[in-house]
């Protein structure tokens, strides 16, 4: 009776259900959809989902609601948000409020893969941690970030410095879900990135590309150079020398409050 | 018409003035009329004495006859009603009418009352007590009497015919009643003189206080109400001219700074809608054009992941996928231009500001056939501002210069540069007070559409204003009247006439007087009086030097700007693109620079091109 899938697609839309249903369904995933998030709560009542893209703008329900009602129900379901409406604003509100990852409408079907794969991986990963009952244990997986830092999401972290630059990387955890990491494509110091958006390009051995995106607004003024040339130092050592990017902040006061303070990891 | 000021004005005085006129008048009559009467009174007085003189002596002979032919002829005169004679019992003896002859008078007549009223006869009366005015009947002219007791004398008691007795006093009274009818006639003839003459002056008053009225009053008023009506229907824009320097033009100059301010605050509103209204709009369409275009791209992604080998639909699609990502950023950066609420300043390179407005535009640019040139200098300083109102500064006049070049194709021409500047020529008095803290600056009068300085002076017992230029060594000062410069000149607060000389110091190049203000956190601005001396001090920005400014100029070789627009462009709703544009563009770029300190020119030439150029100081003054 219970039906078991990979994904569960959430969306108003139905040409975007055919494209992810399609490109999904060739990569090989068993795939479900719900035209509305009431339905979707009803599938994921009586389905297994390992993961599951939502889009925010809906009628009735959206996705903020339903992702709230996902947490709730102590689903360990991933969920990837989506939407047409892709600002800033919406992108960061999806992280701090446990959507693994947050792609804007329009996508291809490369960053639609990227996206699902390291979105199982991040199930996998969630699996593991639960079934040794360990929480203690998760150190053995991942390195969880330190106290002081902030993070976007699970993806990336933003340091504070006492120069009042701040110290960009991504997190163990975001390494753990990329399979071995090929080459990082870092943006050129002096250009300004933007919370939510995207600031790095990771390719995977696998052959996908993984973006980052950025936790805070800024302009580059250095980036860890000895990266490019060996980029086994993120693996390594992801929260001090596996830093990408040192940058000045344009508001950071105001972005900080929507990242996620990793000393809450360790309560 | 009965409720208008004017009217009301009008009767008041009228009713004043006829109040006065009146009680004027009626004295005047009054004493016209008895000074008339007195004269008739005298000279009827004269007569009774003369008739007494020219028959004594026939009296005393007892010749009756020439009596009688003296008193007819005597009452035969013009004017002369009667003359008569009555003896001391009453009895008429002689009378110009002689039917009334041997008549006896009653002592109740009207002639004898004025002595027989008490018992006793009195035997001397005043010549008020004698005189008498009546009618015969009602509808005859008035009459005047007089009486003349003719006294016993001793020639009277010893004459031959022995008539009178030494004991009697008097002997009898002579009568005259002299007709009033010319005197009626000349007093009524007054009195119409002096009623007409009032209602003329009423009148007269009347006209000239409703021409005044009319012209210190209604049409003032009809000026207000008709500018009420101009702001009530819309019309934000319409001022008051023809101000006078009374209590309405105090009101009318007023209303002109109410309507100032208010059209400023719904300028400020109309943006700040326009910009919710555009962000509003661009999230609609952003999510209305996403889905789609994620059909689009993520179809034709997957068909160019799916025919890896067939090369040649491989090129087709990567085309699709270019194309629609391309269309992505698009969307992108509308929702960006649309969000750009709050002013956030912050380091930012100006050249790449400029390149961000350009790829905005350029697609538009090219449609149009029109070049674009950079001529961007490398190494510029980094500046503090709002990059996004900034590139919205640059956005928008970047699309000015397409409309100004047409469709026909032509080059716009965008150029960054470094410079340093001598504060002087440049540095804008924003803020300008008298000892007093009375406010000088005067956004009625305008110098190059800043608001000037407004200064009172007094020379040569003249009294003037002069608006000074706001920017610090430019001197496009407006004299409003002539001064002698070696003569005593007070240069005063117009509020308040707070001198504002300063005392004991003469100008280094020509000896006049020198004039200062306060400019509020700025220091004082010190300056010559004389027009043609171009002493002006600012110690306070003098003293930061020579300021580092970038300098960016847009040109474009479009269709120009004629020098009546020119002067006006950077007014909000002033717009020569007819229903096209809001004619917001340019205030709001305006004001933009102004929070940047910085400072925004315009140089054009018909037929020749448009530049406009845009000074930003590298380091904000406080």
């Amino acid at each position: 009776m219970n039906k078991q899938f990979d994904i569960l697609i959430v969306d108003d839309e139905q040409v975007i259900i055919d494209a992810v249903n399609k490109i999904c369904t060739a990569e090989g995933y068993k795939v479900d959809y719900s035209i509305n998030a009431n339905d979707a709560l009803l599938k994921l009542k009586k389905n297994i989902y390992n993961l599951i893209i939502c889009d925010i703008m809906m009628p009735e329900i959206d996705g903020f609601q339903f992702l709230d009602e996902v947490s709730k129900s102590k689903l360990i379901s991933p969920v990837i948000m989506t939407t047409g409406y892709s600002t800033v604003e919406n992108a960061v509100r999806s992280l701090y409020n446990g959507a693994i990852d947050f792609i804007p409408k329009p996508f291809t079907a490369d960053e639609l893969i990227n996206s699902v794969s390291r979105g199982l991986k991040y199930l996998e990963i969630q699996k593991i941690l639960s079934s040794t009952n360990q929480a203690d244990d998760a150190s053995i997986i991942y390195v969880p970030c330190p106290a002081k830092y902030y993070r976007l999401g699970y993806s990336s972290w933003a340091s504070l410095e006492n120069t009042g630059s701040i110290l960009i990387g991504i997190t163990d955890l975001y390494i753990k879900t990329v399979d071995t990491i090929g080459s990082i494509e870092l943006f050129k110091i002096d250009d300004e990135i933007v919370q939510g958006n995207p600031c790095a390009q990771i390719e995977s051995k696998d052959g996908l590309s993984h973006t980052v995106l950025s936790p805070v607004t800024g302009r580059i003024i250095e980036r860890n150079e000895p990266l490019l040339i060996d980029n086994s130092i993120v693996e390594k050592d992801p929260y001090f020398n596996g830093w990408f990017y040192r940058i000045i902040p344009s508001e950071s006061d105001y972005e900080l409050k929507h990242l996620i303070p990793c000393s809450s990891d360790r309560l | 018409m009965f409720k208008k000021i004017g009217f009301k004005l009008i009767v008041g005085v009228g009713v004043t003035a006829l109040l006065t006129i009146g009680i004027f008048s009626y004295f005047n009559i009054q004493s016209h009329s008895s000074s008339l009467l007195a004269e008739v009174e005298r000279s009827a007085n004269q007569l009774s004495e003369t008739v007494k003189h020219s028959t004594r002596y026939d009296m005393l002979l007892n010749q009756r006859d020439r009596i009688n032919i003296i008193i007819n002829t005597i009452g035969q005169q013009p004017g002369i009603r009667g003359v008569r004679v009555l003896n001391k019992i009453g009895e008429i003896i002689y009378s110009s009418n002689q039917n009334d002859i041997g008549k006896m008078v009653d002592k109740k007549a009207e002639s004898c009352y004025a002595c027989h009223a008490a018992n006793k006869p009195l035997e001397k009366l005043a010549i008020k007590d004698r005189t008498r005015i009546f009618r015969t009947s009602a509808k005859s002219p008035r009459v005047l009497g007089i009486i003349s007791p003719i006294y016993n004398e001793q020639s009277c008691w010893s004459a031959d015919c022995h008539a009178h007795l030494k004991s009697q006093t008097v002997l009898g009274v002579l009568d005259v009643t002299i007709s009033l009818e010319e005197v009626d006639k000349q007093i009524k003839q007054g009195e119409i003189e002096i009623v007409i003459f009032a209602i003329t002056a009423v009148l007269a008053l009347s006209f000239i206080i409703g021409f005044f009225v009319r012209r210190w009053v209604d049409k003032p008023v009809k000026e207000l109400l008709h500018a009420t009506n101009q702001v009530g229907t819309g019309n934000l824009n319409y001022t008051i001219q023809n101000i006078r320097d009374d209590e309405l033009g105090i009101l009318a100059r007023s209303f002109n700074n109410m309507t100032k301010k208010l059209s400023e605050a719904r300028l400020q509103l109309f943006q700040s809608d326009k910009m919710a209204s555009l962000g509003r709009l661009a999230a609609g369409v952003a999510h209305e054009i996403n889905n789609p275009l994620t059909g689009v791209l993520t179809y034709s992604s997957f068909l160019l992941k799916r025919t890896q080998d067939n090369h040649e639909l491989q090129e087709d699609l990567k085309v699709i996928v270019r194309e629609t990502k391309r269309s992505r950023e698009i969307v992108k950066s509308l929702l960006d231009f649309a969000r750009q609420s709050v002013p956030k300043k912050n380091e930012a390179k100006i050249n790449d500001i400029i390149e961000h407005a350009i790829s905005v535009v350029e697609n538009q640019l090219s449609i149009n056939h029109i070049k674009l040139v950079k001529n961007l200098e490398p190494s510029l300083p980094t500046i503090t501002v709002d990059s996004n109102q900034i590139q919205q500064v640059f956005i928008n006049l970047i699309v000015n210069a397409s409309d100004a070049v047409g469709k026909d194709g032509g080059t716009i021409t965008i150029s960054s540069l470094l410079l340093s500047l001598s504060p002087y020529g440049i540095t804008h008095v924003k803020k300008a007070v008298c000892p007093k803290r009375h406010d000088l600056i005067d956004n009625e009068v305008k110098i190059e559409g800043m608001p000037s300085v407004k200064i009172k002076v007094r020379s040569n017992g003249q009294e003037g204003i002069i608006n000074l230029d706001p920017i610090y060594g430019k001197r496009r000062h407006l004299y409003g009247l002539e001064i002698d410069y070696k003569k005593n000149i007070q240069v005063m607060c117009p509020q308040c006439n707070t001198s504002l000389i300063e005392e004991g110091k003469k100008c280094p190049k020509c000896g006049s007087p020198i004039y200062t203000f306060e400019v509020p956190q700025q220091g004082y601005f010190e300056g010559c009086i004389n027009k043609s001396c171009d002493w002006q001090k600012w110690d306070a920005v003098d003293l930061g030097g020579q300021k580092d400014y970038i300098e960016i100029r847009i040109s474009d070789t479009g269709c120009g700007i004629s020098k009546e627009d020119l002067i006006r462009i950077f007014e909000p709703f002033y717009s020569t693109k007819g229903q096209k544009g809001t004619g917001l563009g340019l205030a709001v770029i305006w004001g933009i620079v102004d929070n940047h300190n910085g400072t925004i020119t315009v140089e054009s030439e018909i037929n020749q091109g448009t530049t406009f150029i845009i000074r930003l100081p590298l380091k904000q003054i406080r």
